[in-house]
């Protein structure tokens, strides 16, 4: 649906040439919500912004449903732009228009009959749950009002994309919740294919299908959520992952540990605890807990857990791979990461 | 000599017609330079770098008419545009006269604040309109002047507030008013009462200026 080809941005600035995007390849699929994270100033946002051509790419190419954009001009290419909607982190809505205004000029931009577009705003803002807010301004609404402000405008001329630039970034916890489940009813019920930039790895495991990391313009690694937070390839990756899932252990008790350490991974539907549990019966092992998490990832559990396994070493080798023939993935660790 | 209220009443129709002259002035060339000023301002504004209408030649181009009439005082024009004066107001003195020069001096003054006006808007406000699919048109009318609209109204506060101060030189061609009142009477003729009452009328009208503008542009404004 969306195929990024060879895509570069090249900035020219006073002191000479930045690089924002470097050679990027991807595809997106319909109807997923593909998440790109990066630290700040990996390119993100100029990604983000080639894709409806609000950067016009230095080169490459960038199809959305077969249309290359980066050939597109003017009119086509406002047409374009009417099926691809964006958010921003900072909302952008008209201060001097209301709510309703604001949603009605995305319509206009569409050349919606002028005794449709009030019965369409309406619908926008149920939509959002915004209905009682239609003549207010801007202003007077909280960051997470504003944002769902921001989406009904995005969706106005149902779009096939939604492009989200840091669309939480400015939010609370709670706040950033409730809009992201939002986007997700957006993204199943009206299956529009989402694009979200975020340097927030919690954001990605909440709504994300696909994901890849950028560091210098480049991708350095992509692929399903749950394979990349179960199997991360890069260091840049793993730490990114480590603000979700993270082992820390004071060192005091790491120190203490006289077994072998071992970090034990459950994919999926194993059931981690019994496992471990029918290990310990087993074998002539004892095990002691170190720390443990369950995370669910697309609604999968992925459950990692740090041990110390005690005994004999043959009995400790005959264990690990018990655990692993039962699905486990068991890495022998030296410290606690 | 003093302030002599009888010379004043004296001069009562003098100062009312003179009055009405700067009003005449002012009204003419407001007007002139809102229709002419504000659409170059918007022009100036979007053809510029990585907007959406971005133009160098143009942006070169009138920026450079502009700063050119800006750059040029004001007597000077006064004179300088005295045959353009002829064609348009069919005689070279009078306040009519003036306030084509009025005019011509006031467009860029007025195109550059709302140049300014509009830089002031956020950019990612403008971009999410493009991001909309939006028209140019659509832009300026919808996002833009609306925008701007709070800055706009005190561009033309002082737009009004410089045009008072200009017009005290129409005399130079006849033009009348308040301003031409204090250097015939006050300056030449060391005539204090007119002095003094042209010099509060002038004053009291620009405070009531500002005070409008300023409330105008609370008013409308929506932050
Ligand atoms: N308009 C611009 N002109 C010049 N350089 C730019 C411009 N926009 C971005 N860059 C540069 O391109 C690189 C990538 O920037 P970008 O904004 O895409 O990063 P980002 O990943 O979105 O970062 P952040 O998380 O801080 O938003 C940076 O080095 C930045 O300085
Ligand atoms: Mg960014």
């Amino acid at each position: 649906m969306i195929e990024i080809k060879d895509l570069s941005k090249v900035y020219k600035t006073n002191k000479g040439t930045v690089s924002g995007v470097d050679q990027v390849t991807l595809s997106i699929k319909e109807g997923e919500v593909f998440g790109i994270v990066g630290y700040s100033g990996a390119g993100k946002s100029s990604l983000i912004r080639c894709l409806n051509l609000l950067e016009q790419p230095t080169s490459g190419q960038i199809e959305i449903n077969g249309t290359d954009l980066t050939k597109l001009k003017g009119r086509e290419l406002r047409k374009a732009r009417l099926k691809i909607g964006m958010i921003f982190q900072h909302f952008y809505l008209i201060s001097q228009r209301t709510v309703g205004e604001n949603i009605a000029f995305a319509l206009k931009a569409a050349n919606t009959p002028n005794n449709k577009i009030t019965g369409r705003v309406n619908e926008l803002l149920e939509m959002v749950s915004l209905s009682d807010k239609k003549d207010v301004y801007p202003a007077q609404l909280s960051g997470g009002q504003k944002q769902r402000v921001g989406i009904a405008r995005a969706l106005a001329n149902d779009p096939s994309v939604l492009l989200c630039d840091e669309a939480t970034s400015a939010l609370d916890p709670n706040t950033t919740l409730a809009i992201l489940r939002l986007l997700k009813k957006i993204n199943r019920e009206l299956n529009i294919t989402i694009v979200l930039i975020t340097h927030e790895m919690n954001v990605v495991k909440e709504i994300c299908d696909r994901m890849a990391v950028m560091q210098s313009g480049r991708v350095v690694e992509e692929g399903d959520v749950y394979d990349i937070f179960s199997a991360p390839k890069t260091e840049l990756t793993k730490e990114f992952i480590s603000s979700v899932v993270s082992f820390d252990v004071p060192d005091s008790i790491l120190k203490a540990c006289t077994g072998r350490l071992i970090k034990v991974l459950f994919r999926g539907d194993v059931a981690g605890e019994g496992v471990i549990t029918d290990t310990i019966q087993q074998f002539n092992v004892k095990g002691n807990f170190l720390h443990g998490s369950i995370e669910y990832i697309q609604d999968r559990p992925l459950g990692l857990f740090l041990m110390e396994l005690k005994g004999q070493q043959e009995d400790i080798n005959q264990a690990i791979s018990y655990m692993e023939k039962r699905g486990a993935q068991v890495e022998v660790t030296t410290n606690g990461i | 000599m003093g302030f002599d209220f009888a010379h004043m009443m004296t001069l009562g129709p003098e100062i009312l017609l003179a009055f009405g002259q700067t009003l005449y002035m002012i009204a003419i060339s407001l007007t002139v330079a809102i229709f002419i000023g504000l659409p170059l301002g918007i022009l100036l504004f979007v053809t510029d770098k990585g907007l959406f209408l971005e133009n160098r030649i143009i942006k070169s181009t009138f920026g450079f008419v502009v700063n050119m009439v800006r750059s040029i005082p004001f007597i000077i024009l006064l004179v300088a545009l005295i045959p353009l004066t002829k064609i348009l107001a069919g005689s070279t003195i009078g306040p009519a006269a003036a306030s084509v020069s009025l005019s011509v001096a006031a467009i860029p003054f007025f195109a550059r604040i709302v140049e300014t006006s509009l830089r002031e808007i956020d950019k990612g406000v403008i971009e999410a309109a493009v991001a909309v699919g939006a028209t140019p048109w659509m832009i300026i009318i919808d996002v833009l002047l609306p925008e701007a609209k709070a800055s706009i109204v005190q561009g033309v506060t002082l737009t009004i507030i410089s045009l008072v101060a200009y017009s005290a030189m129409a005399g130079v061609v006849g033009g009348g008013g308040i301003g031409d009142l204090a250097i015939r009477f006050g300056y030449y003729r060391y005539d204090n009462t007119i002095m003094i009452v042209t010099v509060v009328i002038l004053i009291v009208l620009v405070q009531l200026i500002q005070q409008l503008g300023d409330w105008t542009s609370k008013a409308i404004d929506k932050r």
